[in-house]
């Protein structure tokens, strides 16, 4: 993907550590994301993957250490201005939209909030973009089906233009089409407008296809961090993730013509 | 392999009424399973694969309805069971593993007694016999300390050893028949393959048949003989698992080709034509 032209992170996680009321559940952690960057965390689940993306978020107040997005430290609180530059989208479509909101009032309340105007033509033209027809714009959740809705939810988050996003499982809850689909639908938003993404899966061919290096997690500390082009030849030096990667499916080298891409474009 | 199909089902039809007329979600579906045959149904939400599963034990509830020509199992016509009858085969002689035991587990009840319930309800058994029976089979789910984790409650173990838990209940009573819907997708990779491999591995050491219900295509490769593809209530295509890759239904080549791979290369996912059908 496209170099980042600033050397200055996107996303910097500095020594933190994260708990629930008495239970530390994230030890350690540093990375840093590049602007432009796509990163998975990769863990099994109650590794702390997404413990970690709630703290950026704000969702998780109780850490110590350092979180700063595009350079601006954050703060423990909700940040008015830290929401315009950094939006999550979590995992269950179904559980995320509320119920007795329509699409569109679910699109126009981020910029209600933070009174933005012309709110009518953001979301049409938002529709467009996640490619939502324009009559899905006065339904209700329940009357889209599961792709639709992650579409919406996709839409929400981007109502602010923020320029990270934490994406929290976005297509565990979805079928394999629509996976396809969404996937394809986050890498082009990534591409047109230059977004940073922090990716949380559990699905190493996902990671393959949408990131360009990952961390993987295992009880709450980062055991590594790889470049993506790890997947190709399973070439991990921590047990875990090579473990992780067996399980997975490893090297499936029954299918001869992905070997054959794989070798004629390494990149 | 004896010469009878230890399953047969000859054009199943499972429809809903609704206010616009009556709906097929189970479009005349035939197959037949023979003894220690391990076939898997793929397909995605709403192909009716689950309702194939629940109509082989005829649990499809009111409003819907089911209808076949032939679904006999064992020699048994299954149609022309009472529910009574039903009721001796459903666990003892067919069982079924559900997709999360969060739901499908008795909260309130420990993991001991759960079990022994499961075997009680086909055998009477003097309660010491029952307990050794129950130990035996946490013992063969491997589950370590298995006296200690049958006085737990569901709450109390992972998702993992629940799903294992229900494995156990599943295959107490030693059926002949196993269905197993989703068993594993609200499971960890690491722990989806331990299940499966022990599924697959008390399945063939106690010669049962096996129906592994899964939207995982590759899932479904690795675990049975034959795999037959579902979209819209209809099998789109039926071929030995060994042969999925040469898969020649555009469906289940759309399907293929959706999934991510571990060494991806490709800059956009082919995506399935849905202008026949709903949309996403």
């Amino acid at each position: 993907m496209s170099s980042p032209e600033t050397p200055q992170a996107a996303i910097s996680l500095k020594d933190l550590d994260i708990s629930y009321g008495s239970t530390k559940v994230v030890r350690d952690v540093s990375f840093d994301v590049a602007t432009g960057e796509s990163f998975a965390l990769v863990g099994e689940s109650g590794s702390g993957k997404s413990t970690v993306l709630k703290a950026i978020a704000g969702l998780a107040p109780d850490w110590t250490g350092e979180i700063s997005v595009l350079g601006k430290p954050r703060g423990h609180g909700t940040d008015r201005a830290f929401s315009e530059t950094c939006q999550m989208v979590f995992q269950d479509p179904y559980a995320s939209l509320h119920p007795r909101k329509t699409v569109d009032t679910v699109l126009s309340e981020p910029l209600a909030i933070h009174g933005i105007g012309k709110r009518s033509a953001k979301v049409v033209e938002m529709l467009g973009a996640v490619g939502l027809d324009q009559r899905f714009r006065f339904r209700f959740p329940h009357q889209l089906s599961g792709g639709q809705r992650q579409r919406v939810a996709i839409a929400r988050a981007l109502m602010l233009e923020p320029k990270v996003m934490l994406l929290d499982e976005p297509t565990s809850a979805l079928d394999v089409s629509v996976q396809a689909e969404i996937l394809n639908l986050l890498k082009r938003l990534r591409r047109e407008q230059g977004l940073t993404y922090l990716m949380v899966t559990h699905n190493l061919p996902v990671v393959s296809f949408m990131c360009d290096r990952m961390a993987v997690m295992n009880k709450g500390r980062i055991v590594e961090i790889a470049p993506k082009t790890a997947l190709y030849d399973g070439s991990f030096a921590d047990p875990y993730t090579r473990d992780l990667y067996a399980a997975s499916g490893g090297n499936p080298d029954a299918d001869p013509e992905g070997t054959a891409s794989h070798l004629k474009d390494p990149a | 392999m004896t010469d009878a199909p230890l399953l047969e089902i000859e054009d199943l039809r499972v429809s809903f009424a609704t206010p616009r007329g009556p709906v097929e979600v189970v479009k005349g579906l035939s197959l037949s399973l023979g003894r220690e045959e391990r076939l898997g149904i793929v397909g995605e939400s709403g192909s009716g694969k689950s309702m194939t599963g629940r109509s082989i034990l005829r649990l499809i509830r009111a409003p819907g309805r089911q209808t076949a020509k032939t679904l006999r199992f064992d020699g048994l016509d299954l149609m022309a069971q009472s529910n009574r009858q039903m009721r001796q085969i459903r666990g003892a002689r067919i069982s079924m593993i559900m997709q999360d035991p969060k739901f499908s587990l008795n909260p309130v009840m420990t993991i001991g007694h759960q079990i022994a319930e499961a075997l009680q309800v086909h055998e009477n058994l003097p309660r010491r016999d029952l307990q050794a029976r129950v130990i035996e089979m946490l013992n063969s789910v491997r589950i370590n300390d298995p006296e200690r984790v049958a006085k737990m409650y569901p709450h109390e173990v992972s998702g993992g050893m629940g799903q294992r838990v229900m494995i156990a209940m599943m295959l107490i009573p030693r059926p002949q028949l196993l269905i197993a819907d989703e068993p594993t997708s609200a499971l960890d990779v690491s722990v989806q393959a331990q299940v499966l491999d022990l599924i697959e591995e008390l399945v063939t050491g106690n010669g049962m048949g096996l129906i592994l219900i899964s939207h995982d295509l590759n899932l479904v490769a690795r675990y049975c003989d034959r795999i037959l593809v579902m979209n819209g209530g209809e099998v789109v295509e039926a071929c030995a698992a060994r042969d999925l890759h040469k898969a020649s239904h555009p469906y289940t080549k759309g399907l293929l080709a959706a999934q991510p791979r571990m060494q991806e290369t490709r800059d956009e996912l082919p995506v399935l034509d849905r202008s026949a059908g709903a949309g996403t």
